[in-house]
């Protein structure tokens, strides 16, 4: 194990100021099209407004990490006055929700911060300042473990969904198709 | 590829349950642009002119805008046009909201309903899966109730519900649309999607939609959201609160009604009341909108919080925007408060804002005057919230009185005679407008209110100042940064507006100069409705980020549509002559545009004949106010004027080609 500097990139969310327009999201999809801002399409934003106007719930949240399906934060929160599931504040990829999986694909998607941006374009698109972008250097300690990339990721979500021998049975068809 | 636009309608025929996929011709776009305009031409197509509201063959068309479901700011409107059952005329009536992008990542442009359906149904349209489903358990059921309920039943939070209320299963002939926060009201749609046994369209849609050239189309949006934070900023000085900023009115933010109240009329547009807005007042009003906000809220894609979520106490809640908030409360002389229990209940019932209010005062004018007996109002509570609130009822069920009155003003007094007809006083193309009246004529709003084919003031205005500066040093300082112009002779006109004096009211700005200024302001609200884009960002306010010099650019660079200023005006101008067409075709004349009687306590009948005259000429029209077979051929709507001629619109005179005959002559 070793420490190094690290700089963490956050986007603060304040609910209370989001005025529900969801324009995170439509920047976001377009900022992940190829080629870029050639489509646009909501369902494949890395943010998502979950909302519920009637109870005057506004959650922007934005995708983190992957997590299976068995994830027990399954509880209700009461904050002021308003009821949440869990889920509305969790950041993660997860196989029994719909956000933040392609919608043709089922695979998790995941923020970026708009790589080579200045700032993430959901919090430039945000006009009314319910997400603002932090970023700070901190000391970590860095396991040395491989963080698992795309194809990973995608691979567990698959076994997740379809279990493993049923995953290995399509890639033997599909190498059988192609030789 | 289609760039902006799907290229696919939803054809749906509710007699048969039949549902089609249909692809559309992209010169049409080219033509048409999109929402309004192709809406429009399909209804000109298919609809002809001796089709009533209420028969299966006429449409009901729920319309994208050509730029919905881009990232184009404040681009959301559904634009719904069909045949209006109150004028008998084209309605074409829009909302705001989360449908029209949703419908658009669904994979179509417009849903075109047809036919009508045996038993009360809903739409379900999932991207490619569209369904027709049973919604007798829906009968009677509020619009926003409908819509929780629907997406229950479906497990579908995200989907997007445009749903009726009772009234437009009653059909109620001023019966809107809901969606959430914003509905289509004008008009009386509502009452034909009641006809034909809609309750609810729910459309939930994950699919991509393709913009022609990214880079270049992303960057015009961040110009306009730079501009939007730059006006958010630099708010216009020297007009009123409601003026100074961008978006639709924020009366869900403002507290300061002094202007309305004061300025407008209440009860049936009837009284105005100097001097009503005390300390005492603002305070209590004040106090009373803070406890029933808990947010402001936004449309689609946009920054300006012009709605509201609103719960009253032991009522359900609800979201409003605009001017909703006084209407109720001024047509019944109560506060508030009132006027925010009401408005609940008559968004649940889905009923147009501004009709419903005036139609109950009038009803209680009729009581009060004697031409209605306490014998037509069975079971009527004293109190006058209760009357009010009793009278709603008795509209959107229809019973006894109320199936009358749920006709509005104009056929109400037709068919309850006696004198009746005097006090529906306030109509236009037999439509309720805004209570307000002023003193003397205004040439400006007099061609708006008479040649407006949406029959809705607050629809065209906009973009020139509602009245002049006091001081030549603020209406130079005002034109200094004024890009929106779309000729710098109109920064011009407003400089040398004077408050008295010669270049004052009525009749400066000149008649020419009116019908310039209106042709204008008309000509941007049209594009808006072709692009679904807001007229907050637009049309209405004062210096809006969306220009007659930027929207070529978001057309051509989102659409693929090449454009320029001059096509897209003749774009523009060619369905606007096709509704105006429509219209015609189904009797409109020069006879049914002017404002109300009593509008304007002072007129000029020689001046108004002028600004007809002279505004007839300017669009092309004849002095019925027909277009001309000329400016119909100028534009290629030569359909339009074959039709005219067949039907003896237009004489056969003039469908003579002028060059064939200057040709003959030359030869001669």
């Amino acid at each position: 194990m070793t420490s190094k500097k690290k700089t963490i990139k956050n986007i603060k969310i304040d609910v209370d100021k989001c005025n529900g327009c969801r324009a995170c999201e439509v920047i976001c999809s377009s900022f992940h099209a190829m080629p870029k801002y050639s489509s646009n399409n909501p369902a494949r934003s890395r943010i998502r407004v979950i909302h519920d106007p009637l109870r005057d719930i506004y959650v922007p949240v934005y995708a983190g990490e992957y997590a299976v399906a068995e994830c027990a934060g399954r509880d209700k929160y009461v904050i002021d006055g308003k009821e949440y599931d869990e889920c509305a504040f969790c950041r993660a990829a997860c196989p029994s929700r719909e956000e933040f999986k392609e919608p043709d694909s089922g695979l998790p998607l995941k923020c970026d911060m708009c790589e080579g941006e200045d700032e993430p374009l959901c919090v430039k698109w945000c006009l009314v300042d319910a997400l603002t972008y932090e970023e700070r250097e901190e000391e970590v300690v860095v396991e040395e473990e491989d963080t698992p990339d795309e194809i990973e990721i995608g691979l567990e979500t698959l076994i997740n969904k379809h279990g493993l021998d049923k995953l290995l049975d399509t890639v033997e068809q599909l190498a059988k198709d192609k030789s | 590829m289609r760039y902006a636009e799907t290229g696919y309608n939803l054809e749906i025929d509710l007699s048969r349950g039949n549902i089609e996929k249909v692809a559309t011709d992209p010169k049409e776009t080219e033509l048409y642009l999109g929402g309004l305009g192709t809406n429009a031409k399909l209804i000109w197509d298919r609809v002809p002119p001796e089709v009533e509201p209420f028969s299966p063959d006429n449409l009901l068309i729920f319309g994208a805008g050509l730029l919905c479901g881009t990232p184009a700011t404040g681009c959301n409107r559904t634009i719904v046009s069909t045949i209006s059952p109150q004028t008998r005329l084209l309605a074409f009536s829009m909302m705001g909201g989360f449908w029209a992008p949703e419908l658009k990542y669904a994979g179509y442009d417009k849903v075109v309903l047809r036919g009508k359906s045996p038993d009360l149904v809903y739409i379900w349209i999932h991207d490619d899966k569209v369904e027709i489903r049973d919604a007798s358990h829906l009968r009677g059921k509020g619009a926003i109730e409908t819509a929780e309920l629907i997406k229950q039943e479906l497990n579908q939070p995200k989907a997007q519900v445009a749903a009726i209320g009772m009234a437009g299963e009653n059909r109620v002939y001023y019966a809107s649309i809901e969606q959430g926060r914003s509905s289509a009201s004008r008009g009386g749609i509502g009452a034909v999607m009641g006809d034909k046994g809609v309750k609810a369209i729910v459309v939930r849609g994950t699919r991509d939609l393709n913009i022609a050239r990214p880079e270049e189309f992303l960057g015009l949006c961040n110009e306009v959201l730079d501009y939007i934070k730059y006006r958010e900023e630099h708010p216009i000085p020297g007009v009123m609160p409601i003026l100074a900023g961008l978006g639709s009115p924020q009366e869900m933010k403002v507290h300061d009604e002094k202007w309305h109240t004061e300025n407008f009329m209440w009860g049936n547009s009837r009284e105005r009341r100097k001097g009503f807005w005390t300390d005492e007042i603002a305070k209590e009003w004040t106090e009373t909108m803070e406890k029933a906000r808990t947010r402001l809220i936004s449309c689609f894609n946009c920054p300006m919080k012009c709605g509201a979520t609103i719960s009253m106490p032991g009522l359900p809640t609800y979201m409003m925007k605009c001017f909703t908030k006084l209407t109720y409360t001024m047509g019944a002389f109560s506060d508030l408060d009132f006027g925010l229990r009401i408005a609940q209940k008559a968004t649940e019932y889905g009923v147009d804002g501004f009709s419903a209010p005036q139609v109950m005062a009038f009803a209680i004018e009729l009581l009060e005057n004697g031409i209605l007996s306490k014998d037509d109002f069975p079971g009527m509570p004293e109190d006058n919230e209760g009357r009010f609130f009793y009278l709603l009822d008795m509209i959107v069920r229809r019973e006894g009185i109320g199936d009358l009155l749920a006709n509005g003003t104009y056929w109400a007094a037709k068919e309850i005679g006696n004198g009746a007809e005097e006090f529906a006083h306030n109509n236009i193309k037999k439509t309720e407008q805004l209570p307000l009246k002023l003193s003397m004529l205004n040439p400006i709003y007099f061609l708006m209110y008479s040649t407006g084919e949406k029959i809705n003031i607050t629809q065209i205005e906009g973009q020139f100042p509602q009245a002049p500066f006091p001081t030549r040093e603020a209406r130079e300082e005002f034109v200094k940064d004024w890009i929106q112009v779309p000729d710098d002779r109109f920064k011009q006109y407003f400089v040398d507006w004077e408050l008295r004096g010669e270049n004052s009211m009525p009749f400066y700005p000149t008649v020419e100069m009116c019908c310039d200024i209106v042709d204008w302001q008309e000509r941007m609200h049209y594009i808006d409705d072709a692009l679904g884009q807001c007229a907050g960002l637009s049309s209405f306010p004062l210096k809006p980020p969306y220009h007659i010099h930027n929207y070529p650019k978001f057309i051509s660079a989102g659409a693929g549509i090449e454009m320029d200023e001059e096509k897209l005006t003749a774009a523009a101008k060619r369905y606007r002559t096709l509704v105006r067409a429509i219209n015609i075709r189904r009797g409109m004349r020069r006879k049914d545009e002017k404002p109300p009687a009593n509008h304007w306590k002072k007129r000029f009948p020689e001046l108004e004949e002028q600004l007809l005259d002279a505004y007839y000429k300017l669009k092309g029209w004849n002095r019925d106010g027909i277009p001309t077979a000329e400016s119909l051929r100028e534009l290629g709507l030569d359909y339009v004027s074959e039709d005219f001629i067949q039907r003896g619109i237009l004489g056969d005179d003039e469908a003579a080609d002028p060059t064939a005959n200057q040709q003959a002559a030359t030869a001669q």
